[in-house]
């Protein structure tokens, strides 16, 4: 197809559901977290990619797109923080990092 | 044209890597060749100071804090005993779904569908300056301040919290 | 197609990794004479006047060395270890500036390869990079010391990247721009940086000696620590990658700190107008000036290394952390202020 812009919303899709099938499929947490951030990156492709499209004063491209992807970027790197002392705090419980362990609210 | 095919092959096949493998290592570095990948779809939107902060912050930090996790908890590879195909179908089913559901909003999507304009020689207009340092540092100082800021605290939350989750026992 | 650009872009590609490159066995008999006048011994003198062809016999060596593949060792990472480490190290030289123009058959050819608008934040991605290398070799090889050695380097380097970020933004804010050749622009038409910035000059250097894993910081390679630290299994002609993994690093960040704080390849005003320097000879006399400034900084690095004594782990993650970084935003904070009393436009 000629219309770049729907090559890379593709892209994006195809990445996002790649990372849902490793959070649904897999059971360690360290591999949950970083198809979390596959996913993250490929809404950040998607970001990017509307906002390079976007007709702006003049030509294509409004800024917004870059902004909006640089905080999920920030945020990203925030919550992967978080999820790995979470991680570290599961594998001092538990003595491995695999989910179905964690499955009982109680133990 | 061809250099985005080639950049979102290496991105598909290093997002299958981590997906896929068993060995958490592996899993890390080839993540660290799909931020790469990222980059360069990135560089390919013009959006070039975007590129080089998600190698340095993505590429360069983070992974490098889950890689150091994995060795300090020495995990292996993963246990066999994966979930069961009714599991494995519904995930095949949704991401099917989102493909389709973006592919068509790519396609009819009012003001970007069949719209954009490619110069003979493949080329595609963008406003000058626009993936540049200034463009962006011009708005993200002035009319996205407050969720810049909102976002620092956001870091300085999340840096105290995970410094605390990972304590072994609390001292009071 | 443009034919001439292409062409220029590869040509500059070959010469400035090909010199980049032999400026490592250079650096090795620098490292070996210099620690020798500096130990108040004579250094290797049996190979060649002034031992000069040693750097030869060390390549033979490494050369015909048997290449060992420690059992269970993960085979695809410890290979790719050594080219991770030295291709980061090399990517980081595609935006320095060498020069500013070559006039050739009418031309002009900018004398950096990459002349981006975001210069400077490529060279801290690519040498972000590096510290993969070095996690790769430490864990593939399947030895606690390697995964340790590997472990603490990686940790040393991230932890003054932050203290070399800072030091780099104090010279951001003060030239308003992150292309490398502006800021050099700038600073040959006023003082260079290191007048204005000294405090960041100072934690630049520091970085550098850190970022490189060399002394006082070289705990994560010392031989009475951990054997060799994560190059502990390599032999022959991946060893001998590190190694030039390792000297390159020192290269880039030499690079790095004459850039950005000593003016770069800008040739002081009073030499440019007594030899009437212009055009093709100018653009000649700045490479000749960046690589002088370039080498005096290299030989700090040796002169260094054997006169200090090594900072032990926890005292390296002190001064990195709670030292260096308030003094880095102290630092910006001065810059800030040099620009709003208007020193720079």
């Amino acid at each position: 197809m000629e219309n770049p812009f729907t090559l890379f919303l593709l892209l994006s899709a195809v990445l996002f559901a790649i990372g849902t099938l490793g959070v649904v499929a897999r059971r360690g947490a360290i591999t949950m977290l970083m198809s979390v951030e596959l996913m993250l990156n490929a809404a950040n492709v998607a970001l990017v990619a509307v906002g390079r499209f976007l007709p702006g004063e003049g030509a294509p491209g409004i800024v917004e797109g870059q902004v909006v992807a640089l905080f999920v970027l920030a945020i990203a790197a925030a919550e992967a923080a978080v999820g790995l002392a979470l991680v570290i705090a599961l594998y001092r419980l538990k003595g491995s990092t695999d989910t179905d362990l964690a499955r009982l609210l109680r133990w | 044209m061809l250099v985005f095919f080639v950049v979102a092959a290496v991105a598909v096949g290093a997002a299958l890597v981590v997906v896929i493998h068993r060995n958490p290592v592996i899993q890390a570095l080839s993540l660290v060749v799909f931020l790469l990948a990222v980059a360069g779809v990135f560089v390919l939107l013009n959006a070039q100071f975007l590129a080089a902060l998600q190698v340095i912050i993505y590429a360069g930090a983070i992974v490098v804090l889950i890689t150091f996790v994995i060795m300090l908890l020495n995990l292996g590879p993963e246990a066999r005993g994966g979930p069961g195909i009714p599991t494995l179908l519904i995930a095949f089913l949704l991401g099917a779904l989102l493909i389709g559901v973006l592919g068509r909003a790519g396609l009819t999507f009012e003001p970007l569908a069949a719209n954009t304009p490619v110069s003979p020689d493949g080329v595609l207009p963008h406003a000058p300056g626009y993936g540049s340092v200034g463009a962006f540092g011009r708005a993200l100082f002035s009319t996205y301040f407050y969720p810049f800021e909102a976002v620092s605290l956001a870091i300085v939350a999340a840096l105290t919290g995970a410094v605390l989750l990972a304590k072994r026992k609390l001292e009071d | 197609m443009d034919y001439v650009l292409l062409a220029a872009v590869a040509i500059k590609v070959t010469l400035i990794v090909v010199i980049c490159i032999a400026i490592v066995p250079i650096m090795t008999w620098v490292e070996r004479r210099g620690a020798g006048v500096l130990q108040m011994r004579l250094g290797p003198n049996r190979v060649g006047p002034f031992g000069l062809f040693q750097p030869v016999a060390d390549g033979l060596k490494f050369f015909f060395k048997e290449d060992l593949l420690p059992p269970f060792a993960n085979r695809p990472v410890f290979v790719m270890a050594p080219f991770v480490a030295m291709a980061a190290a090399i990517c980081a030289l595609a935006v320095i500036p060498f020069g500013s123009v070559l006039t050739v058959l009418g031309r002009k050819i900018p004398l950096v390869i990459a002349d981006v608008d975001a210069g400077v934040l490529l060279l801290l991605a690519a040498s972000s990079m590096g510290v993969y290398g070095i996690i790769m070799a430490g864990w593939s090889s399947n030895n606690k010391y390697s995964q340790y050695g590997g472990l603490r380097s990686s940790a040393q380097i991230i932890s003054y990247e932050l203290a070399l970020g800072l030091a780099v933004i104090a010279v951001l804010v003060l030239s308003g721009t992150l292309r490398p050749t502006a800021i050099v622009i700038q600073q040959a038409e006023s003082w260079w940086n290191v007048l204005y910035l000294p405090l960041g000059f100072l934690l630049l250097l520091i970085s550098g000696f850190a970022e490189t894993n060399r002394l006082p910081f070289d705990l994560p390679e010392a031989e009475s620590e951990l054997v060799g630290g994560y190059h502990t299994e390599y032999s022959s002609m991946k060893f001998s990658m590190f190694f030039m993994a390792e000297y390159l690093n020192m290269v880039v960040s030499a690079c790095l700190l004459v850039t950005l704080y000593l003016g770069g390849y800008a040739v002081p005003g009073f030499i440019r107008n007594a030899l009437g320097l212009s055009g093709n000879w100018l653009a000649a006399a700045e490479v000749a000036t960046f690589f002088a400034k370039v080498f005096f900084f290299l030989w700090l690095f040796v002169w260094v290394r054997w006169t200090l004594p090594r900072f032990r782990f926890d005292q390296l993650m002190h001064i990195g952390w709670k030292i260096l970084i308030p003094l880095g935003f102290l630092n910006v904070i001065w810059a800030a202020l040099l620009v709003v009393w208007g020193v720079r436009s």
